[in-house]
């Protein structure tokens, strides 16, 4: 119904702002209207994604000023205590700096980056250009899920410049080391802002999950059945609905954090001695809060890579000329990891003094997890086999997506094993395997989306050879990092540790973590280069002369190249194919909007 | 200043790329643009097959180079099953992890865009899909299978002749408790805390089972006779993480936890094994708990059996320690005490 509506309404603007660029004669397309508080799903994309990018940044930069404290213990940079002040006195970084960095530095990451940034912007560009939609089914809601997105980000902000600091307990926040302000400095005002921040957030990932869900469930155009979808689509759906039934629990669990803090309740305390004198609480649990925390957390990490999962099917098909191989086997095993993803998460906790009999329904549910990866895997692998791939940064970029998934993705059957959890749970090892599965796969996706859909997002190009060296640099820079990150675990190296050198078990690594350091500065310094690149694209970059420029066959490269709000000037074109018609009988690629042939041959 | 210059010289090569990448634009627009795509794709092809040869190079010399680095045998019973699970589980993903980077890389390579070349339509296949479905299936059975062994191996109840001690976290150590003569542990409550009469567990004076408990600054274990903990935290949570036995669980306020494990090598014969004379078994904390959490580091000592009665003759329970002026050595408790003292112990486990 709203799709009508917005046709009919946008219809008129289209044929009047076809070929030239006067939009100035319609009220609706005003600088506020247009630029800040857009309804039009295109321009809410870019917002996510430039925020995104902000946040990147940010939480990128403190990871970079943690690992100085991490490779070089000993050294003082005075530059240090002129930024920080004295959370740095004498350019040392103070434990209590460390922990809010490493906190915000997860917090971000996973949140503000890799879930509104990521999801965010490419769920709102591609889902109403490629069912062939006019704009989302709310647009106002969609509008809205931004701007709390904002709003959360202006709260986190915030709480960096508070006089006692950040929330610094670690990103999953547990109790009752969040709970109490006497427990960490960090847990005073820092953990109330941290909240706060994060229900905006939830709400904004609510009211975005329930527009990408309903857009594509009853907005696709004419002839495209949910099986023509292109994966890109199926996986953001599937990451809406793993939202959509997640983050409510999150908030849950937030609300019964901040009733402990301030209402004097005992959800989670109990038993508690605390500068010096013993505290009321009892009965609590300090484990519900990690049952519900993980209920999200671990979908969360589901949330992050399907996105580029999605993507990465869709570039490979593209750039390889064949069809991404076993469509319905990938639509099955994203089905069957966002069932999954709900049943797996204590297996964050198996040293919890869980139940060791639950415990074993999840590590058989947390490996069964491998088998659809490893269709995925394998899949695209196919996909790749007896192609004629193009190399562009897009393309690279979802190679090197595939190469990382396997890499990360392996060492979470270690970990899903809860005996070998038992020795490497909250080590180093965990650190390399997240950061590779989630950290560096799901940047991966989400370079190969910009590079790849940046012609549309702004009728330019990217420039390639920085694009190349961004790939070259990142990809060999993260193996690095992360690669011998896993003997620290091995050894038994603790994860957020501030200081090995007081150790006789670990400082044997004093030496790699000074290369890992290193290797830290030179990637965060090649993401600059990307960031300018991006930039100095959007103004400078070479134009885009055709609609099509990768010769792909699904619905958003039939939109002008500078689409207006309501995508296409006149008729939402009609679909009769599937996505994937690339090298089919002999023609490069057939778009999704061209009738079957009388002799075209079955796929 | 020299901050200052390195931020300088970090935006120099950023214009001279930024100069360069321009300019290669440029170019390729001058050669035409399917001449400078043939040679990217050329570069970038290579650059794929080089970085898989030098990626499984570098795998196999890093593992050379930081093998010698990581811990060693187990030294605990229990750490075996650990230990052996992890080689298995290496070799099933070491090789998936070889083939599936070697295809993937090999055939970028290989396919990457010629002039002619078509692309093979090929979108489906029955048999091969269900090939790949089935065999992690298979493979992942059989971890599942290995690793439940292990595990409940692992969590089992601890035997009846298992010695107990209790190690309680607070922010920012460790404190242990002996049973004592007795073989049981008294009361506490959190609410008799009084660390400036030396009381930092809330022992309640008037159990008589904590009259002989003591409470030593290192955790002494005997080699070869199983040991059970029971964990607990006064504060926020900690994780008492024992990485040379391969055991790691948490301390959680209001929650006691156990573990148990027979440790293997004496302290003194790991000192000679490992050619280290400053080897040390370690306590880590493995679940941040605050500003401290780096720090919070306990010492065991794990000795023959007469070292260790001699170490315990040498104790002094922490009741004489904290009554010296009542003077009142502590009572033995009597043989029909014996079952409230299991009673006591049940109720410190669950």
């Amino acid at each position: 119904m709203s799709n009508e509506a917005t046709l009919h309404s946008q219809q008129e603007v289209m044929h009047g702002a076809h070929d030239h660029h006067d939009h100035e004669h319609h009220h609706e397309d005003s600088f506020i209207s247009k630029y800040v508080f857009s309804m039009d799903h295109k321009m809410i994309a870019k917002q996510f994604l430039i925020t995104g990018i902000v946040w990147a940044i940010i939480g990128a930069f403190f990871s970079v000023l943690f690992r100085l404290q991490l490779g070089f213990p000993d050294a003082t940079f005075p530059w240090l205590e002129s930024i920080l002040g004295h959370w740095a006195k004498g350019g040392r970084i103070t434990a209590e700096a460390y922990y809010a960095l490493v906190t915000m530095h997860g917090t971000i990451l996973v949140f503000f980056v890799l879930t509104a940034g990521l999801s965010g912007t490419f769920s709102n560009l591609l889902i109403p250009l490629q069912v062939g939609a006019r704009d989302m089914a709310s647009p106002f809601m969609n509008c809205l899920s931004y701007w709390f997105f904002f709003l959360a980000s202006l709260v986190m902000m915030a709480s960096l410049f508070v006089q006692t600091g950040p929330a610094s307990g670690g990103w999953t926040m547990y109790p009752p080391l969040s709970a109490l302000g006497d427990a960490s400095i960090g847990s005073k005002i820092g953990v109330d802002l941290w909240l706060t921040s994060m229900a905006l957030f939830v709400v904004s990932q609510l009211l975005g999950g329930l527009n990408y869900i309903s857009t594509l469930l009853n907005m696709r155009t004419k002839g495209m059945a949910m099986t023509k979808m292109p994966l890109t689509i199926w996986s953001f759906f599937f990451t809406a609905v793993l939202g959509v039934l997640s983050f409510p629990v999150l908030l849950s669990g937030f609300i019964l954090l901040l009733m402990d803090r301030h209402a004097g309740t005992s959800f989670y305390l109990s038993d508690i001695f605390i500068a010096g004198k013993a505290l009321a609480n009892e009965g609590g649990s300090a484990i519900l809060y990690q049952h519900l925390f993980w209920f999200l957390g671990h979908p969360e990490v589901y949330i992050i890579i399907l996105p580029a999962m999605g993507m990465v099917s869709e570039v490979l098909a593209v750039s390889s000329r064949k069809p991404i191989f076993g469509y319905l086997a990938m639509i099955g095993s994203l089905f069957a990891i966002c069932i999954l993803a709900f049943l797996v998460w204590a297996h964050h906790m198996f040293v919890t003094g869980l139940n060791p009999f639950l415990g074993a329904f999840f590590v058989l549910l947390t490996l069964l997890i491998a088998v659809p990866s490893a269709i995925k895997v394998f899949n695209w692998i196919t996909t790749i086999w007896k192609g004629n791939i193009n190399f562009t940064p897009a393309s690279l970029f979802s190679i090197g997506f595939v190469s990382t998934f396997i890499s990360g993705g392996l060492t979470g059957i270690w970990l899903g094993n809860s005996s070998i959890d038992i020795h490497l749970h909250d080590t180093m090892f965990v650190i390399a395997h997240f950061h590779i599965v989630m950290g560096v796969s799901a940047f991966f996706g989400m370079f190969a989306g910009i590079y790849h859909w940046f012609p549309k997002m702004y009728g330019r190009f990217m420039n390639n050879t920085i694009g190349y060296i961004h790939f070259w640099v990142t990809l060999v820079g993260a193996y690095l990092i992360f690669w011998p990150m896993h003997y620290e675990g091995m050894a038994g190296m603790p994860r957020r540790y501030y200081d090995v050198s007081g150790w006789a078990s670990f400082k044997q690594f004093g030496g790699l973590n000074e290369f890992i350091t290193i290797v830290v500065i030179l990637v965060f310094a090649v993401q600059l280069l990307f960031v300018f690149n991006f930039f100095y694209s959007i103004f400078k970059g070479r134009k885009l002369t055709t609609q099509n420029p990768w010769k792909a066959t699904t619905l958003e490269w039939t939109t002008p190249i500078h689409a207006g709000h309501g995508n296409w000037p006149g008729e939402i074109p009609e679909v009769y194919r599937w996505a994937y018609d690339y090298s089919k009988d002999g023609r490069d690629f057939i778009p999704q909007t061209e009738p079957i042939g009388p002799n075209e041959s079955a796929h | 200043m020299s901050g200052f210059l390195a931020v300088l010289v970090v935006v120099l090569i950023f214009i001279v790329i930024f100069q360069i990448a321009k300019a290669s634009e440029y170019v390729s627009i001058l050669k035409g643009e399917k001449k400078a795509r043939e040679q990217s794709n050329r570069i970038n092809g290579f650059l794929l097959i080089a970085f898989l040869v030098l990626g499984l190079i570098g795998v196999y010399w890093c593992n050379d180079l930081l093998k010698g680095k990581i811990l060693g045998e187990s030294a605990s019973e229990q750490g075996e099953g650990v230990d052996t699970l992890i080689y298995v589980t290496l070799a099933i993903t070491g090789v998936v992890f070889v083939i599936t980077q070697i295809a993937l890389f090999w055939f970028a390579f290989k396919y990457q865009e010629k002039e002619g070349r078509k692309a093979f339509y090929f979108p489906h296949n029955n048999k091969l899909e269900v090939i790949w479905t089935v065999i992690p299936a298979i493979a992942l059975t059989i971890l599942v299978a290995f690793g439940l062994k292990h595990w409940f191996q692992l969590t089992s109840e601890a035997p009846k002749d298992a010695a107990v001690v209790e190690v309680t976290g607070k922010q920012f150590n460790w404190i242990f408790r002996y049973p004592g003569k007795d073989g049981a542990l008294g009361r506490r409550d959190i609410k008799n805390i009084d660390p400036s009469a030396g009381n930092e567990l809330g022992l309640d004076w008037n159990d008589p089972l904590n009259k002989d408990d003591f409470m030593p600054t290192e955790l002494h274990l005997v080699v070869g006779k199983p040991v059970k903990l029971i964990i607990g935290s006064r504060d926020v949570i900690h994780d008492v993480g024992l990485p040379h036995f391969r055991m790691k669980m948490d301390a959680v306020p209001g929650i006691p936890t156990t573990m148990w494990f027979t440790p293997k090598y004496t302290t003194k014969q790991m000192k000679e094994k490992t050619g280290n004379p400053d080897f040390t078994y370690e306590i880590s904390c493995d679940q941040m708990c605050g500003s401290g959490h780096y720090s919070m580091r306990g010492v065991i000592i794990v000795e023959t059996q007469e070292e260790f009665d001699k170490w315990v003759a040498a104790q002094k329970s922490t009741y004489s320690l904290t009554h010296a002026d009542t003077a009142a050595p502590a009572a033995p408790a009597g043989e029909a005490k014996a079952d409230s003292t299991q009673k006591t112990v049940a109720a410190n486990i669950r």
